[in-house]
């Protein structure tokens, strides 16, 4: 096992940053507070001193303006990094970042790509009401072209975004507010990366699988302890990108516990947790013991009131009932 | 009857601007060949245009279709007053623009007949023009949206040259509007960016008049002075005569020359009409056939040919032989759309991502590929099925 530092969430993905800017210059951060306040959420800290404003570059409140801008840049080949405050204030730039993005490869036969990452808060809990909670990965899954990661550790966080940093196509990288400071221990060293589409078994188990990503793996964690208390054992997979989708990670431990929960903060229909469903009771028909079960943010917009925010996102007690209910045991 | 303007206030007067100042008079006439060359270019776009809707009313081409025909010497001029390394992005009746910038007809041609030796492979069609031999950097049929694409592509030759290799900027990126993408936010977002952060990029609006069916009086304030559009951000504008190339190439010389010196961005109101429909389908019911022969007298072409008639550049015959070679050129390209073939579906796959993880086969159900290959038909519903 290589040395490993502890680090905040946001320090991880500010370290894979600037270790990326440093291997290359083509690389740049760009979007609002990122320079001069040093982030929004401090991700950023200390960037503008190390690297100046010609790469750490403050932009006006404009998403559609300066994602559009980046993409132009990289199409020409430069590596932006775009910060959006939050993916909520990304629906301004839908154009660029879902029009543009991800069709120049194929649009231009091949000529220009966009190798570019999108980065920024996802997903409710902080109170912020309905507009500023959007779970993104929702609506933008759906697109061909993108690729979509959304870590849960600080470790995975630096792996993955120094991967995306270096990856040819456009990356949407999706963090949570509610984890920036959590804590956790990151390997050190320049080459360490995650690579895209490699799920990881964080609990293993025999009655269950619990398939989530992001924060709401977290929840799962503390369902599968719960639950072992009942004597339920379940598996707990944390998919890190869902495009591209390691279906064959769940689809292996279905096939050892016949059983699946997904846990999907973004709304049910039409859904990473509805795709990964359609999936596995297509390639594990056989071997399901009961239907996918899925629990996913409940079919309104987001709330303000603390008791229905928290009952609004998939949380523990949720997830042990809909644990209980496929394994029988309700 | 009156004289075509595209600087008076006569009742024929598209835009209602304000005067346009004239330079090629006093400046030296370019080289015979250079003269030679651009005719060649005009009457190579115009008859492209020609065939195109020919070709769209035979069916080859599919889709929407813009044509150009009327706006030639504004592409023609422009490229001229650039260098190739220059980058050029575009909207979408950007036929001209791509074979100013050199693409071959042939390859123009056969991405509109969605062939595999069009220069996207067929993926991009009429509205989407790639060429990075060129530095052509598309062709984007969202009105408005290569705005903020161009001003990116001038903040990357300004990073390239001064932050990567410690250079002072070299080049500047040349961004086609129409007059209907004033209205959009993405445009005055990039002209912000643009001037906030000193990109030298230029911003050619070719004001038409229309976009679509709406007249730019009914949809943008200020219309008889768009140069008040940029100052509010910080950037000069000029008012270039886009009916006559002269005009176009020595306007456009000076806001090269100088967005290239001062890396700043630039905006201009390229005063121009476009002679056929917004599209193919288009019956021009917003304006009258006088408005349109009044323009027609003003033809760029007409008024090049005559120029350099005047000027001895051309003969008469030389004229008739460069038409005939144009014309043939296109026929060629016809010809050679029509026979290229139809993209393999298995392209259908490609281009997707860079990197794609294996295969790239759709990261739903792989084995919908063999699916998509035999679609099921569809009976067509009859009156009275109900809405099953």
């Amino acid at each position: 096992m290589s040395a490993t530092q502890e680090l905040e969430f946001r320090d991880a993905i500010r370290d894979a940053m600037s270790e990326e800017m440093r291997r290359d210059k083509r690389v740049m951060l760009i979007g609002e507070e990122v320079a001069e306040y040093n982030g929004a959420y401090k991700v950023s800290r200390g960037m503008l001193d190390e690297f100046g404003p010609r790469r750490v570059i403050d932009t006006p409140i404009s998403e559609s303006g300066f994602a559009g801008m980046a993409i132009g840049a990289a199409m020409l080949g430069l590596r932006p990094v775009v910060e959006f405050m939050s993916w909520s204030f990304s629906l301004v730039a839908a154009d660029p970042i879902l029009n543009n993005a991800p069709k120049m490869l194929f649009m231009s036969g091949g000529q220009f790509g966009c190798p570019i990452v999108f980065r920024g808060n996802d997903g409710a809990g902080g109170q912020l009401g309905s507009t500023h909670s959007w779970s993104v990965e929702g609506l933008f899954s759906n697109v061909p072209g993108i690729k979509i990661v959304i870590p849960s550790t600080p470790a995975d966080a630096k792996g993955l975004m120094k991967t995306a940093i270096r990856d040819d196509d456009p990356v949407f990288f999706l963090e949570s507010e509610r984890m920036l400071g959590m804590k956790g221990d990151v390997p050190v060293g320049e080459d360490v990366l995650v690579k895209f589409g490699q799920a990881l078994i964080r609990r293993e188990g025999a009655d269950c699988t619990l398939a989530s990503w992001g924060r709401p793996v977290h929840f799962c964690m503390e369902a599968a302890q719960e639950l072992a208390k009942e004597g339920i054992s379940c598996e707990v997979i944390d998919l890190r990108t869902i495009r591209p989708l390691d279906i064959g990670c769940i689809e292996r431990s279905v096939r050892k516990t016949s059983n699946l929960v997904i846990v999907d903060q973004s709304w049910s229909f039409g859904s990473p947790g509805s795709e990964v469903a359609a999936q596995i009771h297509q390639r594990c028909f056989d071997d399901l013991d009961n239907h996918v079960h899925r629990v996913h943010a409940e079919d309104v917009p987001a709330p303000y009131a603390y008791n229905l925010e928290q009952e609004y996102l998939p949380n523990t007690r949720k997830i042990c009932e809909a644990v209980r209910s496929a394994t029988y045991n309700s | 009857m009156p004289t075509p303007t595209t600087d008076g206030n006569s009742a024929h007067d598209v835009h209602g601007g304000l005067p346009i100042t004239r330079r090629a008079a006093n400046r030296p006439v370019p080289s015979a060949d250079l003269l030679r060359a651009w005719y060649r270019d005009l009457i190579l776009i115009r008859e492209f245009e020609i065939r195109c809707m020919q070709a769209y009313q035979d069916k080859k081409i599919g889709g929407f279709c813009h044509v150009y025909i009327g706006q030639e010497a504004v592409a023609v001029g422009c490229v001229a007053a650039l260098k190739p390394q220059d980058p050029l992005v575009t909207a979408y009746r950007n036929h001209g623009h791509a074979l100013a910038r050199g693409m071959k007809a042939r390859a123009c041609m056969a991405e509109m007949f969605g062939r595999v030796d069009g220069c996207a492979k067929g993926k991009g069609g009429s509205m989407h023009m790639f060429d990075r031999e060129h530095n052509l950097f598309g062709g984007h049929g969202i009105v408005g949206a290569q705005t903020p694409l161009g001003a990116g592509l001038a903040f990357a030759t300004k990073y390239e040259d001064e932050v990567i290799n410690n250079g002072k900027s070299s080049r500047v990126t040349l961004c086609f509007l129409g007059d209907g993408a004033l209205n959009q936010g993405a445009f005055h977002e990039a002209l912000n960016l643009a001037g906030l952060m000193n990109l030298p990029v230029i911003f050619v609006v070719e004001n038409n008049g229309y976009s679509m069916g709406t007249s730019i009086h009914r949809g943008t304030t200020q219309s008889h002075d768009l140069s008040s559009k940029a100052l509010g951000y910080g950037i000069d504008a000029t008012v270039i005569d886009g009916m006559n190339l002269l005009e176009v190439y020595h306007g456009m010389k000076d806001v090269v020359e100088k967005c290239r010196r001062e890396s700043r961005p630039a905006f201009v109101d390229m005063r121009c009409y476009r002679y056929k429909g917004h599209s193919m389908s288009d019956p021009r019911k917003y304006r009258s056939r006088d408005e349109e022969a009044i323009w027609e007298q003003g033809d760029p072409i007409g008024t090049f040919e005559k120029f350099i008639l005047d000027q001895g550049t051309i003969t008469q015959d030389q004229i008739k032989s460069l038409q005939k070679e144009v014309k043939l050129e296109v026929r060629e390209a016809v010809e050679f759309a029509d026979n290229s073939p139809v993209p393999p579906l298995s392209d259908l796959y490609h281009d997707v991502y860079r990197e794609p993880w294996g295969k790239y086969s759709g990261t739903s159900e792989p084995r919908m590929y063999g699916g998509a290959l035999n679609p099921p038909t569809f009976r067509a519903t009859r009156e009275g099925d109900g809405l099953i």
